[in-house]
């Protein structure tokens, strides 16, 4: 059984449809990864998982049950860190998870116990005593993440849990969740990080305007959507439209760039083999800024499924 | 696809060990300020008793056959119940909504928009009775106080808080914005603050005012608390408890179908 299934899943917002009739299950004990640029509705997707959002229309089982008959069971049995920081401003940062174990009827003793452990976990007990207005960012967000371990869930839904922490925090960070999932914790996370979906996830669905456009594992999105390598081309004159440059460079290229995208000054060159390419495009002696090559990453093969066009 | 739960009956799903929850909260934080907030809560009807029961008090010797400090220590002690929960189910739980997202926090686990709601209004009606008992204590202190009956006052005033928190909550809940409780203040409590037989009887209103006085919710609440400090309580009080009762129970649900339908979209 599904730890999540959705089918046909639709949120309307007046006439916006912010999510457009996806359909995903996610497996127990899997990591599971949103992936879109900014608007593409994976706030709105997290929001219903979490019960917090009615779905317009469609179906959507969280831990088996329905979200709008079973909302509170569905509450009971999860982890959230939403997109925003919801720290309660009127207590202190031990108090914000003691409180919260309170919410899940944890005893005041066990609530006590845990928030320490947790504390420590995100490396905040010399915070303790202080009032959260007082955290850094980075620190909110890592107080965040603790709370929502705070009920012990079977399923955490993270929107964003890093954004904001250092390298150091991220790393931590990731090594944390990886230790989460060992233990049977299912997870599902939203990022701008590619790295760390890349780091995290099993799977990956990207979404683009409200619906997902792909899905699969990270290596098979690489490999499927941008190839093995690319060359990466900066020319020195500012931009691609002088006469013949760029004819030059693809014929010399010829059927080795399987894809080729112009940005400005910049020329990606999609390829199975780079380093033949970049030799043949040497050649021609165009006068280029810089010239590199690199494997492929799930961030090209993100912005090749969903543009480089920035998101209102 | 499953039923929906419809919302207009959306509070009868509210969980009571939810809402115990969230109030469970707004204690723990009160605790910490409980000594300064009962110092500043003895203070204020210290003030008004000076200024009244001594200040108009030498010019008005009775009023219906009582002391003028007596009359309206008994009648203002009603108005701790009523500014507890105003305050509180208006400007907090605005603040906390909006600006704190408290809430956004608490309906991720298994608390709902309606325990939030619920418990958030009977925090309201707690620091009615907290408020209002202090307040008794002063005016007892002042030798206003006559009978024992006056011990029913505090759970008067629970009953009289949740009926103060219900209204504002239910403003709240469709307050626009947090300048509007200006109009909330103005339009609704002060009137009332003034029309609620506290410093005057009403009797000597004309006659339409004196209707449109009746109507609103203080001057029960005064007509309660004055009886039982008098020990002067007669069959008629009877209707005073009705008129709370009824407008408590009615409009119990509409914050909660009001906020929900706020919140969750
Ligand atoms: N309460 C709301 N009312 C109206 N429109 C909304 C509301 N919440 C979100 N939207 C719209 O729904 C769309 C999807 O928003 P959502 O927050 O799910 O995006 P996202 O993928 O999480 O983006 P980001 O990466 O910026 O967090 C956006 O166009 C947004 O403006
Ligand atoms: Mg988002």
């Amino acid at each position: 059984m599904s730890t999540v299934q959705a089918r046909a899943l639709l949120k309307r917002y007046g006439d916006l449809a912010a999510v457009d009739g996806i359909s995903f299950q996610v497996r127990p004990g899997e990591c599971f990864g949103f992936l879109g640029p900014n608007g593409a509705g994976k706030t709105t997707t997290m929001k219903m998982i979490y019960c917090v959002l009615p779905p317009t229309s469609g179906d959507l089982q969280v831990l088996g049950m329905d979200v709008r008959a079973h909302p509170r069971a569905i509450k009971a049995r999860l982890g959230v860190v939403t997109q925003d920081n919801t720290l309660d401003t009127a207590l202190t940062v031990r108090e914000n998870l003691v409180i919260f174990a309170r919410y899940f009827d944890i005893p005041w003793g066990l609530a006590r116990q845990r928030a320490d452990e947790l504390l420590e976990f995100v490396s905040l007990t010399d915070r303790a005593r202080d009032k959260v207005e007082y955290l850094s960012g980075g620190m909110k967000r890592r107080l965040m993440v603790a709370r929502a371990l705070v009920p012990q869930p079977e399923l955490l839904v993270l929107d964003e849990p890093t954004t904001g922490l250092d390298p150091q925090a991220r790393q931590l960070a990731w090594e944390k969740l990886r230790q989460l999932k060992r233990t049977g914790v299912t997870q599902i996370l939203t990022t701008h990080y590619m790295e760390e979906a890349a780091a995290l996830c099993d799977r990956i669905a990207i979404m683009d305007q409200g619906r997902i456009v792909t899905e699969g594992s990270p290596a098979d999105l690489v490999a499927a959507h941008a190839g093995r390598e690319v060359v990466e081309l900066r020319t020195a004159g500012g931009n691609w439209q002088g006469p013949g440059i760029l004819e030059r460079i693809l014929g010399a290229a010829g059927s080795l760039a399987e894809t080729h995208e112009v940005h400005n000054d910049l020329l990606v060159l999609h390829t199975q083999d780079g380093e033949v390419l970049l030799r043949r495009v040497r050649e021609q002696g165009v006068e280029l800024e810089s010239a590199t090559l690199r494997r492929t990453t799930l961030e090209d093969a993100f912005l090749k499924l969903t543009g480089r066009r920035l998101r209102d | 696809m499953a039923p929906r739960i419809p919302r207009l009956s959306s509070f009868l799903f509210f969980s009571p060990r939810g809402a115990f929850r969230f109030w469970q909260r707004n204690a723990y934080i009160f605790r910490r300020i409980f000594p300064e907030s009962v110092a500043v809560n003895f203070m204020e009807p210290v003030i008004y008793l000076l200024a009244m029961g001594f200040g108009i008090g030498a010019y008005l010797s009775t009023i219906g056959g009582l002391p003028y400090l007596t009359f309206v220590a008994t009648g203002l002690v009603a108005t701790a119940a009523m500014f507890g929960a105003t305050f509180e189910c208006t400007y907090n739980a605005y603040v906390q909504m909006y600006y704190e997202k408290a809430y956004d926090a608490v309906i991720t686990t298994p608390l709902g928009v309606e325990d939030v709601v619920i418990g958030e209004v009977w925090w309201g009606a707690t620091r009615s009775v907290l408020y209002g008992t202090v307040f008794l204590a002063v005016i007892t202190l002042f030798g206003t106080v006559r009978s024992p009956l006056a011990l029913l006052i505090p759970p008067l005033f629970l009953l009289s808080g949740l009926m103060f928190s219900v209204i504002a909550m239910t403003f709240t809940a469709v307050n626009p914005s947090i300048d509007y409780f200006t109009f909330y203040f103005a339009l609704f409590v002060t009137p009332m603050f003034m029309f609620s037989g506290i410093f005057f009887p009403l009797d000597a209103l004309p006659g339409w005012v004196k209707i449109a006085a009746w109507f609103t919710p203080l001057s029960h609440v005064v007509n309660l608390s004055r009886a039982l400090a008098l020990g002067t309580v007669e069959a008629h009080h009877a209707t005073d408890l009705a008129w709370i009762l009824t407008v408590t129970v009615a409009m119990f649900p509409l914050p909660v179908v009001l906020m929900r339908r706020r919140l969750v979209k």
